[in-house]
C-alpha cells in the first residue's frame, strides 16, 4: 500500500478502515539464503538494501523481541557526518546522503529533519581540532561551518555567553545534520523489506550457530533451526553475548548510555547543540520534548538503566550552556546498551568462520549510521567484499594497527 | 463569581482567604487548597487544551497523575510550564495561565484540528508530508513544531537556585498513606533510622481523601497524629513535599524535595533540593492510581475520576459539580456516590457496568445496573450523559471509576516486571524488585484499609528483622475491609464517538485498534506508534486501558500482551534541580595557580585550561591587542628573561628502591641509567603504542625521582602509574605521591635567567654552567634558607630553569623573582607566549600529542626501546603504525611571509585537487613568530621527514583560504640547541 | 552504586574511576615469541560477559587503591571486592 496525502484523505473519509498491516508476521522457513540476526535499524536496513539494491529476496530477519526494540528504539535521534578521520568520514557522509533521500525511497515519513548540528568549542585547542575536522569534512564532500562566538550569540542568544565557567568561543556547524524520528526508521525499513519479500520474524531468539568445519550453515532459534547460506549478525549491545555462541571474543565491551527527554515545550532550540566542556547534547523533538544525553555510565553493563551520577552530570552540562532550561522538567530516562569498541569505531566484516558476518561496535553512534551500515553490510554480503567507504571497518585492524580512533583515547571503550 | 462549589471545610482553613489569578481572572481560595481545588471551588471547569486536537479539558484527577489540568505557573523568568494544577499548593498572589491554545482558552483557534481528526489518526504523519522533499523542513515541520509542545519556557535564566544533599537511613518509607505510616511507625518505635517521604504537602495519602475511620477516629486525624509522633522522634525524618522519583542501584534512591514552591517567594532559600538517599532497606507504599473507562467524549471538562471527586469533596470541601453521576465497574466507585450524598451533593445516578445490586445506599440516586455511559454532551463542560440504554441524564459532573492500579513504578526501575492479578484486574509488583525493597498496601495490591495497615506493619517488621533490629510491637488500629470487587471493563463498545484512552496525547480507542490492525501489536510498538502513555503523566491513567483494548483486539489476555515498564523519574524533575549548584561559574571548581593573586594584580588576562585558570598574557598600557602583549613577552624573554608560572604541570614524587626500574617500565625510553642530579625527557606510551604524555623526570636521589607531566594529563598519568604499580608490577618497592598542588613552579627563561636566579638562590649553590649544566637538577635554598628545587630544563629553547618552592610561598616567589629581574627588564609571560615559544622550538604539545599519534609520527620513533619491558613498546610495532608513508611532524612556513597560517589546515600536493583522497596531513599548531617575523606552523605530513623544502598547498575550505607553505624543520629557533646549553 | 572498599568500607561508586576487565592485570610477557598476538588479545579482546564480571576500579577520590570488583553486569550486584594488588600477586605477577 502506497502512502500519500491522498490515501490519508480517502481513508479518513471512509473511517480509516482500509489501513493494512504494515508487515506480515510470517512463520520462519527452514532455509534462507541470508539470515540476518537482529531486527533493529541496522538489520532491517541491511535486509531492505539487500532486497532493493542487490536483488536478494530469500532473506529472514530474526528479532529476539519486537522489531526495532534495540537501540533504534532508544537513542537521541541525531544524524550527522561531522567526523574527522578518513576511515570514517566518507562512510558517514554516505549515510547522511542516504538519509536525505530515505523517505522518498521507502515511502515512509521518518521526519528526517536537517535543522543543523552545532558542536561548541571552549578553547583554542578545541577550535584547532574542529577546524581540522571541518576541513576534513569538506574535503570529503560534506558541509561544515566554523562560527565564532559573535555569530553564535546572534543565532542562539539563549546560550550562556556571559556567565559561563567555560566560555563559548565558537562552534562547528553542520547544517545538514539534524534529527530523525527514530522508530519510524525501523518501521520504514521493515515495511520496505517486507514488501520485497523479506521475512521479518519477531520473538525469535538465536540460541546458537551451526558451525561445521569452520563454516556457518545456519542458526538455532527459539522457534527452531533455520539453515542459511550466510548468517549476518548485527545485534549492537548484544554483540558479545551472541558472538560468544560462535566462540568469538570481540574487541567490544557493552556499556549503558542513558538518554532523557523533558516534558513537551513550545519551540526552544532549533537544531542539535553539543557542549564542548562537559557531557551534554540536546535537540528538540517535533513533539516538543528536549531530547538529551551525555556520557555513558562508564562501567560494563547489560542492564538497560543507569545511575544518578551521570543523570546529574548531564543536567549540569545542560544548565551550563543554557540556564533557561532550569524549569523544564526531565520526564523520562532510558538506557541503551552500547557496543563500545576498542577504538570507538565500528566493524562491518566477515569473521574467520566462513559464512558468518559481523556488524557491530557502533558505540553510541549507531543511529546516524543506520542507512550506510545497512547498505555497506548488504554490499559485503552480496558481493563478498567491503563497500569502498567501509574498507577500514575490519575486525583485524587492531592486529595491524590501522586504528580509527576519532577521540584519541586508545583501547579503553568507556572513554570513546 | 465566588466559590460557588465550596461546600464545606474539609482540611482547608476557611478562616483565611488566598487570592490567586487564573488567566485574567482573580479568584479566592484557602490555605490547604491546591490550585485545582481552588479552581473547582470557583466553578472553573475549562482549564486547558489537549495536545493534538486542542480539546477543552478540565481537572481530571487530584494528584500527580493529572493529564489535563496543566498550567503555566508564575510569570517572567519564574514561569514554569506544564505544571499540574492538582499538585500546586495555593499561595497568595499565585498566577497561572492556561497553555497550548492560540487565541483565548475559551476560543482556541487550533481547535480546528479536532474537526480534521478523521485525517489525523494514529501515525498519520508517517504516511504523508513527504512531497516535495524540501517542504518538510520549510513548511510542514515548522507548522507541526509550533503547534506541538505544551507550555513555554521563559527563555530566561532560571532565577531560583537549587541544592543537593545526601541522606542515610535504615528504612526509607516511600508514601505516607496508611501502610506507609504504619511501616514508618513500626520502624521508628523500633529505634531504626527512618525517612518517610511523601509527595503531598499533607501526609496521609488517601486517608485525607476518605471518610474511613481508624481506631475510632477519622482517618485524616489518625494520620496527623502518627505524623506528629514521628516528627518528634530524633531517629525519624518526615519529608512531605518530597517525591522519591527513582530507585537506583544498591539501595540508592533519588528524591526531590520542594522547599519553596508553595510560597510566593523563595526568600533566598533553595527552591528545591535533590536528595540522594542511601537506604539499607525500603518500603514502597506508593498507593494506587484510579483509572478511567473509555467512552464517547469522555474527555469533557466535568468528567473526572471518581476517587478524585470524593477527594475534592472530603479533603477540600469542594464539589466539582452540583448534579453528579457516578459511572463505575467496581465497588469503590460507590464510595464516591455515598460520600457526596453524605455531604449534601445531589447524586443523580450511579451507573454500574455490572448487573449487581447496589453496593451501598445512596440517597436520591438512581441505580442503573449493567449499563454504561456511551456519550457526553457539552462543549466546554459536560451537560448531560447518554447511557447505553438510551437514557440521557443531565449532569454537570461525571465521576468515573475503572478500578485502581497499584503504583508499581519504582518496583520496575531495575528489573521488576509487574504481574497481572485477575482478581484485581491490575498489575502488581513482580519479578525481581530492587534489592532491599518491599512493597506494602495498595501499591502491592492490598486494596482495603485494614489490609494495607496490616501489610505496612508486616513489611516494616520483616525489613527490620533482616537488618537485625528488635522490632517494637505496634498494634494495627482497627479499620474496615471496605468492599472492593471489580469487573474487567475497559471501554464502552457501544460508543460510536471517539473515546479517549490517553487524554493528554489524544489517543483514542480507535487509534489503539488501528495500531493493532497495522501490526503494531507489541505494547512497546503500540506506545511508540500512537504515543499512548508518553505525555507528561507518563500514562499513569491511560496505560492499562490501552493495553486492555490492545489485548481485546488481538484476542489475547492482558498478561499475554504484557506491560510497558516504568523508568525514572516517577514524576518529572526540573533540570535546575538535577544540576543543583553546578551552573554558571560554579559549573566546575576553579583551580588557581599559586601566583594567581600576583597575576591578577599585574593585569593578567586569564584563560581556562582544564579546571585551571592560567595567565594568558599580561597586557601593558598602550598595547592595542593581545598580539602586542604576546609578541613583547616572547621578545623580552628571548632577549633577556621571562617568568611563567608552570605549576599546572603535573608533578609526581616517585620514591623507593625500585623507582628507577619502575620509570624504565612506564617510559618508552630508558631511565635506569639516569644519574642523580640529572633530568631526562621522557615519552610515555599507552599500552596500544600511541604517544600518551611527555615531560621531564629528575633524579633527586638514588631512590627519589620527580616526574612532570603535561597539565592536561596530570590526573590520568598518575592514575596509570598507580595501575602499573599496583596491578602490573605489584612487587616493586616504589611509592607515588601527587605533588602538583604542593609545589609552586616557575619557568625562568632567557639569556639572563641564570643571572636572575643567582640573585635569588642562596650563594652556596653554584649555578654556573659547569656546576649546573643543561638538564641538571638539585635541591637548593632560596631567599636565605627556604627549600626549593631547581631544574635546568627549557620549553622555550632558551637558557632556562624551573624553580619550585612550597606552594604557599608561590605568590611571594613571583614577587621575589620579578624584583630580582627588575634590572634585566624581566617580564612575566603567559600561556600564549609559552605556546609561541614552544612552536618556534618545535616542541610537541596537546595539539600534537592528541592521542592519535605515535612516536614514529612525532619523529621520536627511535626513543621507543625494544630492549626492555615497557608499556606500549610491543603494540607500537604493529605494521600499519610503522609505515614509511606515515605522517611526520614537521615545520611549515608560508611561502609569502605576509600570509597567516591557520591551525587545522590540510595539506594538498601542489598540483593536486583538494579532496580527501589527496589529503597529505594537517596543520596542528600555528603562531606568529615575533622572532622570525612571520607565521609559522607545525603539522603532520605524509612522509614529511623526506619532504623538506617541498611546497604544498595548505587549504582551509571552511575559511575559503589557501596558503602555499614550505616544509621545514620543526625547530625554527636554535636548531642546534646552543642557547639551551649556554 | 556502592562499592564496599576492603579498607574503607562502603563508598559511593562516584568516588571511583572505572577501567575495565580485570584481565588487564594479566599483562603478557613482552619477550614471548607470540608477544604481538598476546598483546593484541590482552589489549583488545574482551569476554564482555552478561553476568559476573571481574573489573578494575580506582579509588581516585579516596585512597588511590585499585580494586578488583566482581559485579554482575545484568543486575549490577557486587559480590566481591578485593585490593587489585593482592589479586595481582595471587595471579603470580612476579615483579
Amino acid at each position: 500500500m502506497r502512502y500519500s496525502a491522498l490515501r490519508i484523505l480517502r481513508e479518513g473519509l471512509t473511517g480509516n478502515k482500509g489501513w493494512k498491516s504494515v508487515w506480515r508476521e510470517p512463520e520462519p522457513k527452514a532455509e534462507y539464503d541470508i539470515v540476518i540476526v537482529g531486527g533493529g535499524g541496522h538489520g532491517l536496513a541491511t535486509a531492505y538494501y539487500l532486497a532493493k539494491e542487490f536483488g536478494h529476496k530469500n532473506i529472514a530477519v530474526l528479532e529476539k523481541g519486537w522489531l526495532g526494540s534495540g537501540n533504534i528504539g532508544r537513542n537521541t535521534t541525531i544524524i550527522r557526518s561531522n567526523y574527522m578521520l578518513p576511515g570514517n568520514e566518507p562512510f558517514y557522509e554516505m549515510s547522511l546522503k542516504l538519509w536525505e533521500g530515505l523517505e522518498q525511497d521507502f515511502n515512509y515519513n521518518a521526519m528526517v529533519s536537517q535543522r543543523s548540528i552545532l558542536n561548541l568549542y571552549h578553547s583554542d585547542a578545541q577550535r584547532d581540532a574542529f577546524v581540522r575536522r571541518a576541513n576534513a569534512m569538506m574535503l570529503a564532500g560534506a558541509d561544515a561551518e566554523i562560527a565564532d562566538a559573535d555569530q553564535l550569540r546572534a543565532e542562539l542568544p539563549f546560550l550562556d555567553f556571559d556567565n559561563a565557567r567555560f566560555p563559548i568561543k565558537g562552534g562547528l556547524f553542520q547544517r545538514r545534520g539534524g534529527t530523525v524520528r527514530h522508530d519510524a526508521v525501523a518501521w520504514g525499513y521493515a515495511r520496505g523489506a517486507d514488501a520485497r519479500g523479506v521475512d521479518i520474524i519477531q520473538n525469535c531468539e538465536v540460541t546458537g550457530f551451526d558451525i561445521e568445519n569452520g563454516r556457518c550453515t545456519g542458526v538455532q532459534t527459539s522457534r527452531g533451526a533455520i539453515r542459511a547460506k550466510k548468517v549476518a549478525v548485527c545485534v549492537a549491545g548484544s554483540s558479545g553475548r551472541v558472538m560468544e555462541k560462535a566462540g568469538m571474543r570481540l574487541p567490544i565491551e557493552s556499556h549503558v548510555l542513558q538518554a532523557f527527554v523533558t516534558e513537551g515545550l513550545k519551540p526552544v532550540i532549533p537544531g542539535v547543540i553539543t557542549f564542548g566542556a562537559g557531557h551534554f547534547y540536546v535537540s528538540q523533538s517535533d513533539k516538543g520534548g528536549l531530547v538529551f544525553g551525555g556520557d555513558i555510565d562508564g562501567y560494563n553493563s547489560y542492564a538497560q538503566r543507569g545511575n544518578l551520577p551521570v543523570v546529574e552530570d548531564v543536567a549540569e552540562g545542560g544548565m551550563a550552556i543554557m540556564p533557561m532550561i532550569g524549569r523544564a522538567r526531565l520526564l523520562r530516562s532510558w538506557g541503551g546498551i552500547m557496543d563500545m569498541s576498542m577504538d570507538g569505531s565500528p566493524f562491518i566484516d566477515k569473521t574467520h568462520i566462513e559464512g558468518l558476518y559481523f556488524n557491530g561496535g557502533w558505540c553510541y553512534g549507531g543511529f546516524k549510521a543506520t542507512p550506510a551500515s545497512g547498505f555497506c553490510y548488504a554490499h559485503l554480503l552480496a558481493k563478498g567484499e567491503p563497500h569502498p567507504v567501509a574498507t577500514q571497518m575490519r575486525l583485524d585492524r587492531f592486529m595491524t594497527g590501522n586504528l580509527i580512533d576519532e577521540k584519541g583515547v586508545g583501547n579503553q571503550p568507556n572513554l570513546h | 463569581m465566588s466559590q460557588t462549589h465550596r461546600i464545606g471545610d474539609g482540611q482547608v482553613d476557611r478562616s483565611r482567604e488566598i487570592s490567586f489569578r487564573f488567566n485574567d481572572r482573580w479568584m479566592k481560595g484557602h490555605p490547604g487548597d491546591t490550585l485545582a481545588s481552588a479552581l473547582l471551588a470557583n466553578g472553573k471547569k475549562l482549564v486547558g487544551r489537549s495536545f493534538k486536537y486542542h480539546r477543552p479539558r478540565g481537572v481530571f484527577t487530584c494528584g500527580s497523575e493529572e493529564p489535563n489540568a496543566l498550567v503555566q505557573l508564575r510569570t517572567g523568568a519564574h514561569q514554569e510550564p506544564n505544571t499540574r494544577a492538582t499538585t500546586v499548593e495555593l499561595f497568595e498572589g499565585l498566577s497561572a495561565t492556561s497553555q497550548n491554545h492560540r487565541g483565548s482558552l475559551e476560543w482556541d483557534l487550533m481547535a480546528v484540528t479536532d474537526l480534521m481528526s478523521p485525517f489525523l489518526s494514529a501515525g498519520f504523519y508517517y504516511k504523508t508530508f513527504m512531497w516535495p522533499r524540501a517542504f518538510w523542513e520549510k513548511l510542514y515541520e515548522p507548522v507541526i513544531r509550533s503547534s506541538a509542545g505544551l507550555g513555554r519556557l521563559s527563555m530566561q535564566e532560571d532565577p531560583d537556585h537549587y541544592d543537593k544533599g545526601f541522606l542515610h537511613c535504615d528504612l526509607l518509607v516511600i508514601g505516607a498513606g496508611p501502610s506507609g505510616l504504619m511501616a514508618a511507625l513500626v520502624a521508628a518505635r523500633s529505634g531504626a533510622r527512618v525517612i518517610l517521604a511523601d509527595e503531598d504537602f499533607a501526609p496521609g495519602g488517601r486517608l485525607n481523601a476518605e471518610t474511613l475511620e481508624l481506631g475510632g477516629m477519622a482517618g485524616a486525624d489518625w494520620a496527623a497524629r502518627v505524623v506528629a509522633e514521628l516528627a518528634d522522634m530524633p531517629n525519624v525524618r518526615v519529608m512531605p513535599r518530597t517525591t522519591v522519583y527513582g530507585a537506583y542501584d544498591h539501595g540508592v534512591y533519588g528524591a526531590l524535595e520542594r522547599c519553596t514552591d508553595h510560597l510566593a517567594e523563595s526568600g533566598g532559600k533553595p527552591r528545591q533540593i535533590l536528595w540522594r538517599i542511601y537506604s539499607k532497606r525500603a518500603v514502597l507504599a506508593a498507593g494506587a492510581t484510579e483509572r478511567p473507562i473509555a467512552f464517547g467524549n469522555n474527555d469533557r471538562p466535568g468528567v473526572m475520576m471518581a476517587g478524585a471527586v470524593r477527594a475534592y469533596v472530603n479533603r477540600f470541601g469542594v464539589t466539582p459539580g452540583h448534579h453528579v453521576a457516578v459511572f463505575t465497574n467496581n465497588d469503590d466507585g460507590w464510595r464516591t456516590a455515598k460520600d457526596l450524598a453524605g455531604k449534601g451533593v445531589e447524586v443523580v445516578a450511579v451507573i454500574d457496568s455490572r448487573d449487581k445490586p447496589a453496593v451501598c445506599e445512596v440517597p436520591g440516586a438512581r441505580h442503573v445496573r449493567g449499563a454504561a455511559v456511551m456519550d457526553t454532551v457539552g462543549r466546554k463542560g459536560v451537560k448531560a450523559i447518554t447511557l447505553t440504554d438510551g437514557q440521557v441524564i443531565p449532569v454537570d459532573c461525571l465521576a468515573v471509576s475503572g478500578g485502581w492500579n497499584p503504583n508499581v513504578h519504582l518496583t520496575c526501575h531495575q528489573r521488576g516486571r509487574p504481574e497481572w492479578r485477575d482478581d484485581l484486574q491490575a498489575f502488581v509488583p513482580g519479578g525481581a524488585l530492587p534489592p532491599g525493597m518491599a512493597v506494602a498496601g495498595a501499591a502491592n495490591g492490598q486494596m482495603t484499609l485494614a489490609a494495607a495497615l496490616a501489610e505496612g506493619q508486616a513489611q516494616a517488621k520483616a525489613q527490620l528483622e533482616a537488618l537485625g533490629h528488635t522490632v517494637a510491637n505496634v498494634d494495627v488500629p482497627e479499620a474496615e475491609d471496605e468492599p472492593r470487587e471489580a469487573a474487567a471493563f475497559w471501554h464502552v463498545k457501544e460508543s460510536k464517538k471517539r473515546a479517549w484512552v490517553d487524554q493528554q496525547n489524544d489517543v483514542t480507542v480507535k487509534d489503539v485498534k488501528l495500531a493493532n490492525r497495522e501490526g503494531f501489536r507489541s505494547v512497546e510498538l503500540l506506545k511508540r506508534y500512537t504515543t499512548l502513555g508518553m505525555a507528561t503523566d507518563q500514562g499513569k491513567t491511560s496505560n492499562i486501558a490501552g493495553l486492555a483494548i490492545l489485548a481485546e483486539e488481538a484476542g489475547k489476555t492482558i498478561p499475554e500482551v504484557g506491560t510497558t515498564i516504568f523508568r525514572p523519574p516517577y514524576t518529572p524533575v526540573p533540570m535546575g534541580a538535577l544540576a543543583g549548584r553546578a551552573r554558571g561559574k560554579d559549573f566546575r571548581p576553579y583551580r588557581l595557580t599559586p601566583s594567581h593573586n600576583w597575576a591578577e594584580e599585574n593585569g593578567a588576562t586569564f584563560v581556562e585550561v582544564g579546571n585551571w585558570l592560567r595567565a594568558q598574557w599580561f597586557a601593558r598600557d598602550g598595547e592595542k591587542g593581545w598580539r602586542d602583549s604576546v609578541d613583547r613577552e616572547v621578545e623580552m624573554t628571548r632577549n633577556s628573561v621571562g617568568i611563567c608560572d608552570v605549576t599546572t604541570l603535573g608533578k609526581i614524587d616517585i620514591q623507593g628502591k625500585d623507582a628507577a626500574e619502575f620509570l624504565n617500565k612506564v617510559y618508552c625510553n630508558g631511565f635506569a641509567t639516569l644519574a642523580v642530579g640529572k633530568v631526562r625527557y621522557g615519552l610515555m606510551l599507552r599500552e596500544d603504542g600511541i604517544a600518551y604524555d611527555d615531560g621531564t623526570t629528575a633524579r633527586m636521589g638514588e631512590n627519589h625521582f620527580v616526574m612532570t607531566t603535561t597539565t592536561a594529563n596530570a590526573v590520568v598519568v598518575f592514575r596509570r602509574l598507580e595501575f602499573a604499580r599496583q596491578c602490573l608490577w605489584p612487587n616493586l618497592d616504589v611509592h607515588l605521591i601527587s605533588t602538583t598542588d604542593g609545589w609552586a613552579q616557575f619557568a625562568v627563561a632567557g639569556p639572563n635567567s641564570r643571572k636572575l636566579l643567582q640573585k635569588v638562590v642562596d650563594k652556596e649553590h653554584d649555578l654556573s654552567n659547569e656546576a649546573f649544566p643543561f638538564m641538571a637538577c638539585g635541591e637548593v635554598t632560596v631567599c636565605g634558607g627556604m627549600p626549593a628545587r631547581l631544574f635546568r630544563i627549557s620549553f622555550s629553547g632558551e637558557l632556562a630553569y624551573e624553580i619550585a618552592v612550597p606552594a604557599r610561598y608561590g605568590n611571594s616567589m613571583m614577587d621575589v623573582l620579578m624584583e630580582a629581574g627588575r634590572e634585566f627588564d624581566a617580564v612575566p609571560y603567559g600561556t600564549e607566549a609559552l605556546g609561541v615559544m614552544r612552536i618556534e622550538k618545535g616542541h610537541a604539545a596537546g595539539n600534537e600529542l592528541n592521542g592519535q599519534t605515535t612516536a614514529h609520527n612525532l619523529g621520536m620513533g627511535r626513543m621507543v626501546s625494544q630492549k626492555k619491558e615497557c608499556i606500549g613498546n610491543v603494540l607500537s610495532q604493529r605494521p600499519e603504525m610503522l609505515r614509511e608513508d606515515a605522517v611526520k611532524l614537521m615545520g611549515l612556513k608560508p611561502v609569502n611571509p605576509a600570509e597567516p597560517l591557520i591551525a587545522g589546515m590540510h595539506f594538498i600536493n601542489r598540483n593536486a585537487s583538494a579532496n580527501m583522497d589527496n589529503d597529505q596531513g594537517w596543520m596542528t599548531s600555528v603562531a606568529y613568530s615575533p622572532s622570525l617575523g612571520h607565521s609559522i606552523g607545525l603539522g603532520f605530513i605524509k612522509s614529511g621527514d623526506t619532504r623538506k623544502g617541498e611546497i604544498l598547498r595548505a587549504v582551509s575550505p571552511v575559511h575559503g583560504r589557501e596558503v602555499l607553505v614550505e616544509v621545514v624543520s620543526a625547530h625554527f629557533i636554535d636548531p642546534e640547541g646552543e642557547r639551551l646549553r649556554a | 552504586m556502592i562499592i564496599n572498599h576492603p579498607l574503607l568500607g562502603p563508598r559511593d561508586a562516584a568516588e571511583f574511576v572505572y577501567l575495565g576487565d580485570a584481565s588487564l592485570i594479566d599483562r603478557p610477557d613482552w619477550e614471548a615469541e607470540d608477544a604481538a598476538a598476546q598483546f593484541h588479545a590482552y589489549g583488545y579482546l574482551r569476554d564482555n560477559p552478561a553476568g559476573a564480571h571481574q573489573e578494575l576500579w580506582y579509588h581516585e577520590q579516596g585512597d588511590r587503591s585499585w580494586l578488583v570488583v566482581t559485579r554482575d553486569t545484568t543486575t549490577h550486584e557486587i559480590t566481591q571486592v578485593e585490593l587489585a594488588r593482592d589479586v595481582a600477586r595471587a595471579r603470580g605477577r612476579d615483579r
